[in-house]
């Protein structure tokens, strides 16, 4: 790691100040509009009654909890064959946006599944993978806190991130074998006749944008937090050494 | 508007979602403005920007 | 590679090692579980296949921040680093020595503490069979966590945070082979999922416990 290798990181901070501000506003309006609509102006569904408005908090945030660790799997993957060390702090800044996603879709799903349930928490597959995400973010945000050396710390998370997605997607099956679930089936697909009616998918698809948008803008912000003190750690070094 | 007998639930999961949410987007604003500030004052101490 | 592998057994058995400990451990929870529970015979054999994991689980997980974390102390590790024998033949050999030492024991006496337990007859066949192909899956991703975690000074928490999670599919697979095997049902689809696991972890995850290694030792 050193200051000098500021080619790309330094590109990157002035793209990501053009256009953070913009995705930040637009994944505010979207929130804004997709939560309100679902929230004030849908009606309540035939079996579930007000709680169907949780749907629009529900599912963008568990999409995005998987999608963080996608994101993540891929850019510990450009950083191990790249070096791209913008890459490297993009993952370490995703992850806690990605922990946050998937604490909300449990959350809402706990809160969601005790009347409808009848209980809080079910060890439904869907939810117990979740469950299982929940730790592999722990995991990966701890090691990350762990290692001092930052370019060891880039190395060692992206292998776990690696290894991790691997056994994340081996619990998935197996969690699947294991127990049955109560979980409806995909809210979203591409054949009209089997995701939810058209008065809830149009909201939900404006909350999902929105949700997208909020990753994104949190991601950059915090990549660019990441970067500036990498490049603070730089400078108090050099002034040491100097 | 009636939420009706799941007012409750739903009131709790939004508090709960957007708690959460706001307290990630302050969480990483703070942390933006301190390293932000700590590095300004690195550099204007040593005297030229991106050494 | 028969030399380090005959190295590490004896520094694991020799006293400090932790060769007993693990099966110590085991047999507490065996032990400590129906106090806790309570001793209806029932309830023990409905959930005997999971405290037997579990059990494993956690005896493995004991020894497994020594794994690297003494040779790395004393330098041997650089020396094995640099030796001709490939880094990942080493990570291989290191969690085979910890598998005869750990996994395989505990693959002993599991049957007896089944007995504890109040396992089903029919049920034990399965047990040997889910221990005997399970617990090797159990000492390598172990390694892979004890590899990420070899340069670092307060390893162990992390070491079981990491290690943890990556356990579960082989958790879910082995119990589920002897919760079917106790109820009399044939257990081959999970035993033939658990032994995927291990085969699939044994072949690729020394590469990347490797990698972790190379890049501590840098």
């Amino acid at each position: 790691m050193s200051i000098w290798e500021y080619a790309n990181p330094k590109k990157f901070m002035q793209t990501s100040g053009i256009v953070l501000p913009w995705v930040s506003a637009l994944a505010a309006i979207c929130l804004i509009i997709g939560l309100t609509w679902g929230f004030f102006f849908t009606p309540d569904a035939v079996n579930f009654g007000a709680t169907v408005k949780i749907i629009y908090l529900h599912v963008p945030s568990a999409m995005m909890a998987i999608n963080a660790w996608v994101m993540m799997l891929i850019a510990s993957l450009i950083w191990l064959i790249r070096r791209h060390h913008v890459s490297a702090l993009a993952a370490k800044a995703a992850a806690p946006v990605g922990l946050t996603m998937t604490l909300i879709a449990l959350l809402t799903g706990a809160i969601w599944g005790e009347p409808m349930w009848g209980t809080w928490w079910a060890w439904d597959p869907r939810l117990t993978s979740f469950l299982i995400l929940t730790l592999f973010y722990l995991g990966y945000l701890a090691l990350w806190q762990a290692v001092d050396n930052p370019d060891t710390a880039a190395d060692l998370t992206s292998v776990l991130c690696i290894v991790g997605s691997v056994f994340a997607l081996l619990s998935r099956y197996a969690v699947n074998f294991w127990n049955q679930g109560l979980h409806q089936g995909a809210s979203l697909s591409m054949d009209a006749k089997d995701h939810v009616s058209n008065i809830y998918y149009i909201p939900l698809l404006i909350s999902i944008a929105g949700f997208i948008l909020l990753f994104l803008s949190l991601v950059l912000l915090r990549t660019r937090t990441e970067i500036r003190s990498r490049r603070l750690a730089a400078l108090l070094l050099r002034e040491r050494i100097a | 508007m009636d939420l009706g007998k799941y007012a409750q639930v739903v009131l709790w999961s939004y508090a709960g979602a957007i708690a959460l949410i706001l307290a990630l987007i302050m969480l990483s604003l703070w942390q933006a403005a301190i390293t932000r500030r700590a590095l300004r004052e690195v550099e204007d101490r040593q005297g030229k920007p991106n050494g | 590679m028969i030399s380090l592998l005959m190295r590490d057994i004896t520094l694991a058995m020799r006293a400090g090692g932790g060769f007993g400990l693990g099966l110590a451990f085991f047999l507490l929870v065996a032990v400590l579980v129906p106090l806790g529970v309570g001793p209806d015979p029932i309830t023990l054999a409905k959930i005997a296949p999971g405290i037997l994991w579990v059990g494993a689980l956690l005896a493995c997980l004991l020894s497994l921040d020594r794994l690297f974390a003494l040779d790395a102390e004393d330098g041997s590790l650089d020396l094995l680093a640099t030796a001709p024998v490939p880094l990942e033949a080493v990570v291989v050999i290191k969690s085979l020595a910890h598998w005869l030492v750990t996994g395989l024991p505990l693959t002993v006496i599991a049957p007896a503490l089944g007995l504890l337990l109040n396992l089903p007859t029919s049920g034990y066949p399965w047990l040997v069979a889910a221990f005997g192909l399970g617990t090797p899956a159990l000492s390598v991703i172990g390694a892979f966590g004890a590899a990420l975690t070899v340069g670092l000074k307060r390893g162990g928490l992390l070491l079981s945070l990491l290690v943890l999670p990556l356990y579960v599919p082989t958790l879910i697979f082995g119990a589920e082979v002897i919760r079917r095997g106790a109820l009399g049902l044939d257990a081959t689809t999970p035993l033939l999922f658990l032994a995927g696991i291990t085969l699939g972890s044994t072949a690729l995850l020394p590469i990347a416990s490797a990698a972790a290694i190379r890049v501590n030792l840098r």
